[in-house]
């Protein structure tokens, strides 16, 4: 094996960009899943975000356009959701199956005539001085504005479900439906929020791909991301923390396996890159091995319709 | 007294039912006011349209002189309207002070709100620990949660609900001296039971509903059980009568039975022996959740223990499948009517054949015979006067006491060795409950061995033979039934005594 091509900054550095369109996805994911609501959709909202923020960066030129005609259209294939799940009482897992589908065949659709396009780069953050420190500069400084979003988004999800008032609702919620409704709150209301919230994510998620991490577009681009983001949401236990070190370490398992087939490692390369699946795989099986602990923290009415007896 | 609340003309229909139907009375301030009626009669709705849940069809109310009409709970709860609900509006992966802090409109800060809630707990003698899950807490502590978040709003109507449900004889004394400190401050509470002695222990007037009408008021305290009994139900009421039969054999044996539960709110059973002869109705009380579930899963084989654990008729069958059982004589009917029991949208005929498929030959090699199905389910309907048009309805269109009759005549239609049977008239009318509890005493008369887990002491003390507690998933020995008084089984139920 061939050593001198790798380095542990590079490394590093790509395995944040890695991570950041499934940890969009997954916070996302995590906060529907915390106000009791199942959207398996979120690989469709992710890939209909995907070439909504690319049509709109290419025809505005501005990827900062982009990014957020990507979040309007992650949360507006997301209302499809609430409509079918929250207000029509459909199935949330058939719901959220059907919406993946449609999102994969609706953005093949509008991203036709947009393939082979280079849409316009994103800038990097630079801070005069402290990108050119050693080492740190490189790793804590000088990436693209989106990195630090996921990573501020998923701080302020945190601090939102543990010290607000509307963190609280949003978790009685997704705990007991029945006795929210009880006590006055509508839950209706605050499961919609959270699925648009969720869809609003995906689609920034999806865009991240298509905008900076590819950057082109090309069809079924996110690949199995938003069911990753999905797997990783209960790897994290529903907690927002670990979302972080859910999404590095996929991150860095399929960053690690692009390094070790240019190193020309002696293991066929279908087994390499099937590793960051399997490892995602292992890692639920052994997170939910305690049906105890991972009962007690999974959102008690996830999944299940509500409707108001009264 | 003047009126604090005062309901006139209240009616509010649902398709095909009248749950209310101008319904009218008053609730003096300061006083203790009884609701009383069977299920069905119309108090949840009464009580949510006062707590703004439910909004009537027509009618109006006057609270404190000032008309009254909540379009939601907050409504309500700002008018000083409290409740505390029957089935518990808890969310038990949160702490006491989370769940507080959501019944309130403007909760403080949860430093501020937790020495709140000790103060206030300590004041009314309800001790709370703001920090603790709920899941961890007791039913009585749960419950003392629930109201310590109505007193914190300083309430004028404080609503109850069925509140002594899940308690102990001692959490109920406990809860009505708390219930007279509240009133002696002021406040008026309207108190929802069906239990006629607590009411004429605790409440100054009553009104009874029934089918949705007020059919009458009275003081309590001067009534008794079988005047109130006779008021709700509207008719009379036999007691049912056991034949004497000399106890045979043991039919089943329980050894050292321990079981870990996988639910992390669940309670794991710990050293369980009893047994029960031919002949004999076994009663098992206890609070809700020290055990009942776990337990009825282990007799009725859903969950599989060491096979030398339980014993039937000499065959060690801890490892048998719960149709297995069936064939060697063990039925059972679980305390969920839809969903565990029965299958709520399939017909009763095909609810038949989930238990007596094998036991009653009702198919051959994977075949269902629909004619032997047919005349099971049109037996059972007959014999256990199940009201409804014909088997082929779906089970959950029948009311909780119809379905509840045709579940447990499903089963003694089967002719059993042995049956257990998990909350035998929970939900169910007066009534219907009778039905079911004569049938129990004829099933043991003729000479099977009978297990009823229930919470309703009264029904217990009524039919059982030998009684036996359950609390913190431990049994206590089993003892005669006739000598014990409700103080001792109160002990048992809170688990302060060593059986």
């Amino acid at each position: 094996m061939d050593f001198s091509s790798f380095s542990t900054l590079t490394f590093l550095a790509t395995v944040m960009a890695a991570a950041t369109p499934i940890m969009f996805a997954a916070i996302g994911e995590l906060v529907v899943e915390k106000s009791g609501v199942l959207n398996l959709g979120v690989e469709g909202m992710m890939i209909f975000g995907a070439v909504c923020g690319f049509i709109a960066a290419v025809s505005t030129d501005s990827p900062t356009i982009g990014f957020i005609a990507a979040a309007v259209g992650g949360a507006g294939i997301s209302f499809l959701f609430v409509i079918l799940t929250q207000y029509l009482k459909a199935n949330q897992v058939a719901s959220g199956l059907a919406l993946t589908l449609f999102g994969l065949g609706l953005s093949a659709l509008m991203g036709h005539s947009y393939t082979g396009i280079k849409p316009p780069s994103s800038a990097k953050l630079s801070v005069d001085g402290l990108s050119d420190l050693p080492i740190v500069g490189r790793l804590i400084f000088g990436h693209d504005a989106m990195i630090y979003l996921a990573i501020f988004l998923i701080l302020a999800v945190w601090y939102f479900l543990k010290y607000t008032r509307g963190g609280l609702i949003l978790r009685a919620v997704g705990e007991n439906h029945d006795a929210a409704h009880a006590l006055g709150y509508r839950v209706t209301r605050v499961r919609t929020l959270a699925i648009l919230f969720g869809g609003a994510c995906a689609g920034l998620g999806g865009a991240y791909l298509s905008l900076v991490r590819v950057p082109q577009w090309t069809e079924g681009m996110t690949a199995g991301s938003g069911w990753i983001a999905l797997a990783i949401v209960v790897f994290a236990s529903w907690k927002p923390l670990r979302i972080l070190l859910g999404a590095y370490l996929f991150g860095g398992v399929s960053i690690l396996q692009l390094n070790l087939q240019a190193m020309g490692a002696d293991i066929p390369v279908a087994y390499l890159s099937m590793a960051p699946y399997l490892v995602t795989i292992l890692v639920l099986v052994i997170m939910s091995a305690d049906r105890k602990r991972a009962s007690l923290n999974a959102p008690a009415s996830l999944g299940r319709a509500f409707h108001a007896s009264s | 007294m003047t009126n604090l609340l005062t309901l006139h003309g209240l009616t509010k229909a649902y398709p095909g039912v009248v749950a209310n139907d101008d319904v009218s009375f008053d609730i003096g301030e300061g006083e203790i006011h009884a609701l009383l009626g069977e299920n069905g009669a119309g108090k949840s709705t009464l009580v949510k349209a006062i707590y703004g849940l439910v909004q009537p069809d027509s009618g109006t109310m006057t609270f404190r002189g000032q008309p009254f009409a909540p379009s939601n709970p907050n409504e309500a709860r700002a008018a000083g309207v409290a409740m505390v609900f029957q089935h518990f509006s808890l969310f038990e992966a949160m702490s006491v002070a989370e769940n507080i802090a959501l019944g309130m409109d403007n909760p403080p800060k949860t430093a501020d709100l937790s020495k709140r809630i000790i103060e206030v707990s300590g004041k009314y003698g309800l001790q709370l620990e703001p920090s603790r899950l709920v899941g961890n807490l007791s039913a009585g502590e749960r419950q003392r949660v629930e109201i310590v978040r109505c007193l914190l709003q300083n309430p004028k109507l404080l609503i109850m609900d069925e509140p002594t449900s899940v308690l102990t004889p001692q959490e109920v004394e406990r809860l009505f001296k708390t219930l007279r400190q509240i009133q002696s401050e002021g406040a008026s509470i309207l108190y929802i039971s069906h239990k006629l002695h607590e009411i004429r222990a605790l409440c100054e007037r009553a009104t009874v509903l029934r089918l949705g009408k007020v059919v009458g008021s009275c003081d309590p305290r001067v009534e008794t059980n079988k005047s109130l009994a006779e008021m709700m139900v509207g008719a009379k009421l036999a007691t049912p009568k056991k034949t004497e039969v000399t106890l045979g054999e043991p039919v089943l044996e329980l050894d050292g039975l321990n079981l870990k539960s996988d639910d992390p709110f669940g309670v794991s059973l710990k050293e369980i022996t009893f047994k029960v002869r031919a002949g004999e109705v076994l009663g098992i009380g206890g609070v809700a959740g020290n055990g009942q579930d776990e337990l009825m899963s282990a007799l009725s084989g859903e969950v599989r223990v060491d096979p030398q654990q339980i014993c039937l008729n000499g065959a060690f069958i801890g490892r048998e499948s719960p149709s297995r059982r069936r064939e060697m004589g063990l039925l059972s009917a679980p305390e969920e009517r839809l969903g565990h029991s029965a299958a709520p949208t399939m017909s009763l005929a095909d609810n038949i054949l989930m238990t007596a498929f094998d036991r009653q030959r009702l198919g051959r090699r994977g075949f269902i015979k629909r004619p032997p199905t047919t005349h099971f389910a049109q037996a059972v309907i007959e014999a256990f006067d199940v009201r409804t048009p014909n088997e082929t309805v779906h089970a959950k269109s029948l009311s909780g006491g119809n379905l509840q009759k045709f579940v447990v005549g499903r089963e003694l239609l089967q002719k059993p060795d042995l049956f257990v049977v998990n909350q035998p008239t929970w939900g169910v009318d007066a009534l219907a409950a009778a039905t079911i509890r004569q049938a129990l005493l004829e099933l043991a008369s003729s000479g099977a061995a009978v297990i009823v887990i229930s919470q309703d002491l009264d029904e217990l003390m009524e039919i059982s033979d030998t009684l036996a507690v359950l609390a913190g998933g431990r049994l206590s020995a089993p003892q005669n039934a006739a000598d014990l008084t409700p103080e001792e089984i109160g002990l048992l139920m809170s688990g302060e005594v060593a059986a």
